[in-house]
């Protein structure tokens, strides 16, 4: 989309004005126009330059992130190699056995166990908000998702270790820590993401569509169906890969419920250990190599997160291409 | 064949003693790749009011936002040709469009009322551009409400927000905003297309009184407006879709309604399109 | 046939509509039933003595006061080191920016930085701040990495704030003569505030919140910094060690109280900054 072939014509424009300031700053004669003066125009590029640097101040954090976890980090991928990293199932980092397979496998089994229950919840929610309820029970509901996205992991934590985990305790006859108490937490806590960006797809969704189908004698519930979830789906699938992102990335929530076993879980109420809890659980104790392995998963979990990120772009990308 | 509607053009810009304000010669506009403008070549009379009609689409807002460079404001929008006012090619390299845009006031279709008091919204401007002693800005808020025709309506409520005026007294504090900068021009967009009829009685009064102090451009849907209002009638015309717009006929108001000398002219004010 | 059709429809209808409801009632119920059993079971611990005073013994009997102080002082301090920049950051987004490489490059970087998981974060301001630049465990290395990730969150809030001022306004000013900068420090930022505030506000309720990040960066040690030096252990932390040691339930309780009526208050200001404003501007 090249929309200007003068480019040093007016597209870029530093004061909503023209270019640069007259070198010989002399208005033209007679009751001429007045040309932008250098204290102008220096003040108003100052500006724009430092607006600049404040935006750049991300990607300095992206950078500066990369530079010190990996610092810190990339000596065990030099020392046991990256694919005995990845791919190595045994963590027992102080008999020198640093594979973090079994936590890989372990984050996507929270991940996904929390998906599956919290997914849709979410998205019957965010239904319910822009489709289904009345303005009254609209400014209900909405407030409760928002709240529900404001409290601290800490406390969901808490709470699943009070009050969830003796009731699991008892109908599983275990402790109660482990995979299914996970989920029902990070169910919860996935859900508000995911309900208020699906919401506001399907809210972006003209309401001519909506008036099309029940003109064509469709019921609510078939227009839901057969046209607005398909309008609004690449909106809900970024909903779901930001949960995903969240989930993955939780930490203290799950560190509390989940029982912390290095070993993948041989049942669903069985304690299991993450790729984030990993950290917590270590940190306190761990030296030398064990350490800088810490830091390596720390490196494995920002680039699972930015392959979300960079996932919601291109997936966002096609859907503008398709339609 | 708009070379021809040139050369035809000159010969119709009405001559007569008031002096050209803005002389605009073979003036082209882009969007991008799209030229939405060609060849406007137009002297707008100082001192008079000069109206611009056609059917919605046909550039005639676009031209306006040519005046005071507004379009700037628009990435991806460049012009070709000259626009003069006082004789200087306002978009001459190095011209500051701030500057100009003092000099060339702009009233909007949409009321546009900043988020702050009616008194705080007349005194913008002027602070802008140095005015600080509270007694002098006293002033100019009073004498810019009273040429706007709304000072009776606010003085006493001069410290409430500007967005808590009906439509019509809040196109009038615009215009009141605008007359505190003293500008040369005013270039009025559809001024009176989202205001009630009784402000629009209003706001036509006191264009017939500064008008002897601005010169007014104004663009309109409404042709009985352009006949009870200006001096001089352009009429724009885009013919076919995608193509660009031109001005078919500029001439005096009078002769624009009673004579029109092209055909589509005439097909347009009595309402055969548009 | 074409009878049955319908009623199958209908049918369908109705208990498709029914599942929505019974979503969004589970959503409802979630939120209730974390918030009564908090509130529940913390109600009775929020005394001015619990509130005011400072923990004691293996046990940690007593208050909870200078974990509160650690609260605030590294969520302030936070705010105040990322708001300009966020800020300052958005306004070049929505107001100078030119689409191109440049800008895709600061959106995907702002994108890549609020999805950093915490605990990550968290390990970049001991590697980055605590151990590299020699600030050790305190309220100062804490609040620049609670920065970072606050940066983003702001960023979007307050980008959206601004376009969300109607255009027509911006060009009233350019009308008159405004310069860039002008219109947009006269018009367009005060125009935006009340929902700039409103996004800061629930940044400083993220913050507050925030444990994984500040145990490593702060660390864990019970004290009221007065400098920004000095290290602390903020509520969040408190809760979580508390739970995870199983000691003092009922100060558990009260600390996790303490933390979801902060974040209540926070959301609620947020909301009535927003109500108002709606009301104002009609």
């Amino acid at each position: 989309m090249t929309l200007d072939p003068k480019p040093d014509d007016r597209a870029v424009r530093l004061s909503e004005g023209s270019g640069r300031p007259n070198a010989d700053a002399a208005p033209s004669a007679g009751s001429g126009l007045s040309t932008i003066s250098r204290a102008t125009y220096f003040k108003e590029a100052a500006l724009q330059n430092l607006f600049l640097v404040c935006a750049c101040v991300a990607v300095a954090g992206v950078a500066l992130i990369f530079l010190f976890v990996g610092w810190r980090g990339w000596p065990i991928f030099a020392k046991v190699g990256l694919f005995n990293f990845l791919g190595g199932y045994v963590w027992h980092p102080t008999k020198g056995d640093f594979g973090i397979l079994t936590l890989i496998v372990n984050s996507m089994l929270a991940t996904l166990g929390a998906l599956a229950l919290g997914a849709p919840l979410a998205i019957g929610t965010a239904v319910f908000l822009s489709e289904v309820a009345n303005p009254r029970i609209r400014d209900l509901v909405r407030p409760a998702v928002e709240l529900l996205a404001g409290i601290p992991s800490v406390v969901y934590g808490f709470f699943g270790l009070v009050l969830l985990r003796p009731i699991i305790a008892k109908f599983s006859g275990g402790l109660g820590f482990g995979l299914f108490t996970v989920w029902i937490i990070l169910a919860v806590m996935i859900l508000p993401t995911i309900a208020a960006i699906s919401e506001d797809a399907l809210r972006s969704v003209p309401e001519g569509i909506r008036e099309a189908s029940y003109a064509m004698g469709a019921t609510k519930w078939q227009t839901i169906w057969r046209v607005l979830l398909p309008a609004a789906k690449i909106g809900i699938i970024d909903a779901i890969i930001l949960g995903m992102g969240r989930a993955i990335g939780e930490t203290m929530a799950v560190v509390m419920v989940a029982g912390n076993a290095p070993v993948i879980p041989n049942g669903i109420f069985a304690p299991f250990l993450t790729l984030t809890t990993v950290i917590v659980m270590d940190m306190p104790y761990a030296a030398g190599d064990h350490r800088t392995a810490l830091f390596g998963v720390a490196i494995i979990l920002f680039v699972i997160s930015m392959i979300f990120v960079a996932t919601i772009r291109i997936i966002s990308r096609f859907g503008k291409e398709v339609g | 064949m708009s070379d021809t509607l040139a050369s035809h053009m000159t010969g119709v810009i009405p001559t007569d003693n008031h002096a050209n304000k803005f002389s605009v010669q073979k003036l082209d506009f882009f969007y991008g790749d799209f030229n939405a403008l060609t060849d406007i070549t137009v002297g707008i009379k100082e001192n008079a009011v000069t109206a611009f009609i056609g059917p919605s689409g046909c550039g005639k807002s676009t031209f306006l936002r040519c005046l005071n460079r507004m379009n700037d404001l628009i990435p991806g929008t460049r012009n070709e040709g000259r626009v003069l006012l006082d004789g200087n090619d306002v978009y001459a390299p190095g011209v500051d469009p701030v500057d100009l845009r003092r000099r060339v006031g702009m009233i909007f279709q949409q009321p546009n009322p900043f988020p702050m008091s009616i008194y705080d919204n007349v005194a913008y401007g002027p602070r802008l551009h140095g005015v600080r002693k509270k007694a002098e800005l006293d002033e100019i808020v009073e004498a810019s409400l009273k040429r706007a025709n709304v000072w009776k309506e606010v003085k006493d409520i001069m410290g409430r927000g500007g967005l808590t005026l009906s439509g019509g007294q809040q196109q009038r504090l615009c215009i009141a905003r605008v007359l505190a900068v003293e500008p040369e021009v005013l270039l009025m967009d559809e001024p009176c297309s989202a205001i009630d009829p009784t402000s629009v009685q209003k706001v036509e009064d006191l264009m017939a009184e500064l008008k002897d102090r601005i010169t007014i451009v104004i663009v309109t849907h409404n042709m009985q407006q352009a006949a009870r209002v200006s001096d001089y009638t352009a009429f724009f015309l885009q013919e076919v879709a995608g193509e660009p717009a031109h001005l078919i006929e500029y001439d005096r108001t009078a002769s624009i309604f009673t004579s029109p000398r092209d055909r589509r002219t005439e097909d347009y004010i009595t309402g055969r399109f548009g | 046939m074409q009878s049955r059709e319908r009623v199958n429809k209908t049918t369908t209808n109705r208990i498709a509509l029914g599942v929505i409801w019974l979503a969004a009632i589970a959503t409802v119920g979630a939120l209730g039933t974390i918030l009564l059993y908090v509130i529940v079971n913390g109600i009775g611990q929020l005394t001015p003595a619990f509130i005011f005073s400072w923990p004691h013994g293996v046990n940690m009997e007593g208050g909870i006061w200078p974990t509160i102080q650690a609260t605030l002082y590294v969520t302030i301090l936070a705010m105040l080191i990322t708001t300009p920049v966020a800020v300052l950051a958005a306004v070049y987004l929505a107001e100078y920016a030119v689409q191109g490489r440049l800008v895709q490059i600061i959106r995907f970087a702002a994108d890549s930085l609020a999805s950093v998981p915490s605990i990550v974060m968290g390990l970049f301001g001991l590697a980055a701040f605590v151990e590299g630049m020699g600030m050790g465990f305190s309220v100062m290395a804490a609040a620049l990495a609670l920065a970072f990730l606050l940066l983003p969150i702001i960023m979007r809030t307050t980008e959206e704030a601004i376009r969300a001022v109607p255009k027509y306004i911006r060009w009233g000013s350019y009308g008159l003569g405004a310069s860039k900068w002008q219109t947009v420090s006269r018009i367009v930022l005060p125009s935006a505030t009340p929902r700039i505030i409103t996004g800061v506000i629930l940044a400083a309720g993220r913050a507050a919140g925030e444990t994984a990040v500040v145990i490593y960066t702060m660390g864990t040690m019970i004290n009221a910094p007065i400098l920004p030096t000095q290290p602390g252990r903020t509520m969040p932390v408190h809760l979580l060690l508390l739970a995870q040691e199983g000691i003092n339930l009922p100060a558990a309780f009260g600390t996790a109280l303490l933390l979801v009526l902060m974040v209540l208050a926070f959301n609620l200001t947020a909301r009535y900054i927003v109500s108002r404003n709606r009301r104002m501007l009609g």
